[in-house]
């Protein structure tokens, strides 16, 4: 049912937060040499990077990233925003992202899950968000659309952004995994499905994937907490990134997907000590749900970049004055919008 | 949190609302999960014929005669020839919860090859918050292994009351005459291990053979339509009280679950009937989801009834000139909320919800 795809429409794109990527790249060798892949360093790694043979890559670093946007702009890549550097110089249609410490993970019947394989099925098959499938991914092999489905509904439309799942450290902020320090996610649940429009959810960076030309500028590296770090408790870049992406998808008629594929991510840092940092992050969802809840773009934004431009506009005149961060990151997302113009290559199509 | 509390039976909350025109051979399997259970019997059509019940289930039995007897004039509202007839059920239990099964859905297994208590896990899902205004990842969040992700506001973690658990089925699914006619040898295999909340603003497809609802909070919507006998259309009784119950729903504040449990549904209804029954459906449903899309219930609408009420004004005002049955429709609408409020007098039951004015 999906498009076939050729190899060469897609980059992966990882970021780097750790140096020793043996281990990573090893194990998902399987499944990720057949593509071209994107490493970008995260600029304040100081230690070499050390990448086993046999990828055909490409490797960007603090000194590429000054080179491309200047040494002034590169300071929004730092961390886990890094990869967004490798969203913005690949001119493949369709980009897989993973952090880099997940690992394959395993279905339901022991067999190693080709997260890539799932993505791009995901990507490639049409999304159904306005009316809800009770049997979820109607396209997948052995479903359909149920009684009472609309037939005019039943095309579907574009689906511009897959969301995939954890298994073991699943994306929980630094209080609930402090309160369940033992709990780990082990539940496969056998299923993929459209968010309804309107409808908003956190969109992890963890392991997603979306389709460039539609949506590439509006997934953006543009808030920072103010004591943001290196665990992903410790950011909400991706949360504000995925708000963002999934207003101007339902805007654009465009769909967002989520449930599988599931990827592995290891046992990393301590909940309780981050702790402290996320306080900022978890106080501001009260602000941002809202705002984007109400948030609704002119029908003269018809490609992503415009879109991108509505919703700046919209922060700095609705949240700018709550708090200096949100300004910010307004002027963050103005400045993502000429950046990726003048290096992110074609203009995004307009949306389906 | 250290140990699941087991959940709670509420033999003495529930009824179990079966509609039948065969026969009840289908409750020795579910007999261990059901028996402590009230059942009330729907039986349509001939009521000469004596729908055997086994022994050691408490039940009453209700056939069209007795419905006739009970609803007087009002009577009209129940379908006749079509399982639509259950909601007669609804409307005379006097319990806070009901589950419907239709009479061809045996207990099916979990992937691990453990018979599934469809109930019990209705009954969590009932118990347990729902959390429609914001999507979570991870499912539901209240359930055994899972939480709320990354992102989701700490002021919506604590959810809105459950009102409709919407259960799966394995084996045959739920298809239309359409798909069952170009797939008729599709099966549903897959087991997926969910709980999720239906958010705000979506509609969905409501199937009536595996349901739960709190009686309290909804029943007053859980009308299943004028089908069958006399009526130009079938098979769309469940569908349109889904969207009448998700609309409501919507408006009060109250959350409608779906995904698990799963039933093993035995059997496929013949296609080419069910077509002829589906027939209109299928084309006036494209008239009728735009409508339930744009329904604004005011302010004013604080009870389930109001709500109701409602709905039917706009049924009759928008939906008139698609086709006459429309009109009758929301007549029968308000007939079965007249009957509702006879047999159901007033009292704490359909009060205003303990939240205040609607949203």
């Amino acid at each position: 049912m999906s498009l076939p795809i050729k190899d060469d429409e897609i980059d992966i794109v990882i970021g780097a937060l750790h140096s020793d990527l043996t281990s990573f790249m090893n194990a998902w060798r399987p499944i990720f040499s057949r593509f071209h892949l994107i490493i970008v360093k995260d600029p304040d790694l100081k230690e070499e990077l050390k990448i086993p043979e046999g990828f055909n890559l490409d490797i960007y670093k603090k000194l590429d990233i000054d080179r491309v946007v200047g040494t002034s702009t590169s300071i929004i890549f730092s961390g886990y925003s890094c990869r967004y550097f490798g969203y913005l110089v690949s001119r493949k249609k369709y980009i897989i992202s993973v952090d880099d410490d997940c690992l394959p993970a395993k279905d339901n019947k022991g067999f190693l899950v080709d997260a890539v394989a799932q993505h791009i099925t995901n990507l490639t098959t049409p999304a159904t968000p306005f009316f809800f499938n009770t049997l979820y991914d109607p396209f997948t092999e052995g479903a359909d659309f149920v009684r009472g489905y609309p037939f005019s509904l039943r095309s579907g439309v574009t689906c511009a952004l897959s969301c995939g799942l954890w298994h073991n450290l699943a994306d929980y902020d630094a209080p609930t995994q402090a309160l369940k320090p033992e709990e780990r996610n082990s539940r496969y649940v056998d299923a993929v499905l459209t968010v309804p429009a309107r409808t908003l959810m956190p969109i992890s960076g963890i392991n997603i994937a979306f389709n460039r030309d539609v949506v590439g500028p509006a997934l953006l590296p543009c808030l920072r907490l103010a004591g943001e770090g290196k665990f992903r408790w410790e950011t909400m870049e991706d949360i504000w990134s995925g708000m963002c992406v999934k207003v101007i998808c339902d805007h654009l008629g465009l769909g967002v997907k989520t449930g599988l594929p599931y990827v592995w991510r290891n046992d990393r840092g301590d909940a309780i000590a981050s702790l402290r940092k996320e306080w900022e992050g978890v106080k501001m969802m009260e602000e941002v749900v809202p705002f984007f809840q109400s948030l609704r773009l002119p029908q003269e934004a018809t490609t992503a970049e415009d879109c991108v431009v509505e919703v700046a506009n919209a922060v700095k005149e609705k949240l700018g004055s709550k708090d200096p961060m949100f300004a910010r990151t307004a002027n963050a997302m103005l400045d993502w919008v000429k950046l990726w113009k003048s290096v992110g290559g074609s203009s995004s199509s307009p949306g389906a | 949190m250290a140990t699941v509390s087991p959940t709670p039976l509420l033999k003495d909350e529930l009824d179990i609302v079966i509609p039948t025109i065969r026969n009840l051979d289908f409750l020795e399997m579910w007999r261990p999960f059901f028996q402590p259970y009230h059942l009330i019997i729907v039986q349509d059509g001939d009521p000469s014929k004596v729908i055997k019940v086994p022994e050691g289930f408490d039940y009453e039995l209700y056939n069209r005669n007795d419905i006739n007897r009970i609803l007087g004039p009002k009577a009209s509202c129940i379908s006749f020839k079509d399982s639509a007839c259950r909601c007669f059920g609804y409307m005379v239990s006097k319990k806070k919860y009901i589950y419907t099964i239709d009479d061809d859905c045996f207990v099916a297994k979990d992937p691990s090859g453990k018979d599934i208590n469809a109930l019990e896990q209705h009954i969590k899902n009932l118990l347990c918050p729902s959390t429609p205004f914001f999507f979570n990842t991870l499912y539901d969040p209240y359930r055994d292994g899972a939480d709320f992700v990354r992102g989701y506001p700490f002021s919506l973690r604590e959810g809105v009351p459950t009102a409709v658990s919407h259960g799966l089925w394995l084996n045959i699914p739920d298809y239309d005459a359409p798909t069952q006619l170009v797939k008729p040898l599709e099966r549903n295999t897959r087991y997926v291990d969910a709980v999720m909340t239906i958010p705000k603003g979506t509609l969905f497809p409501m199937c009536g053979m595996n349901l739960g609802f709190n009686r309290d909070l909804i029943g007053p919507a859980m009308y299943f339509g004028l089908m069958g006998d006399g009526q130009p259309i079938g098979r769309y009784d469940d569908m349109w009280a889904g969207w009448c119950i998700k609309v409501i729903c919507d408006h009060l504040g109250l959350g409608v679950k779906t995904g698990l449990p799963y039933i093993w549904h035995s059997k496929a209804s013949n296609p080419f009937v069910n077509l002829k029954k589906e027939y209109k459906g299928i084309y006036w449903q494209e008239e009728l989801i735009p409508f339930f899309q744009s329904v604004t219930l005011p302010k004013d609408c604080t009870t389930v009834q109001k709500c109701y009420i409602e709905i039917s004004k706009q049924v009759k005002a928008k939906l008139g000139k698609v086709d006459d049955y429309f009109n009758k429709l929301a007549d029968a609408m308000v007939t079965w909320i007249e009957a509702w409020d006879e047999l159901n007098p007033s009292g704490a039951k359909s009060a205003e919800l303990p939240n205040g004015a609607a949203k």
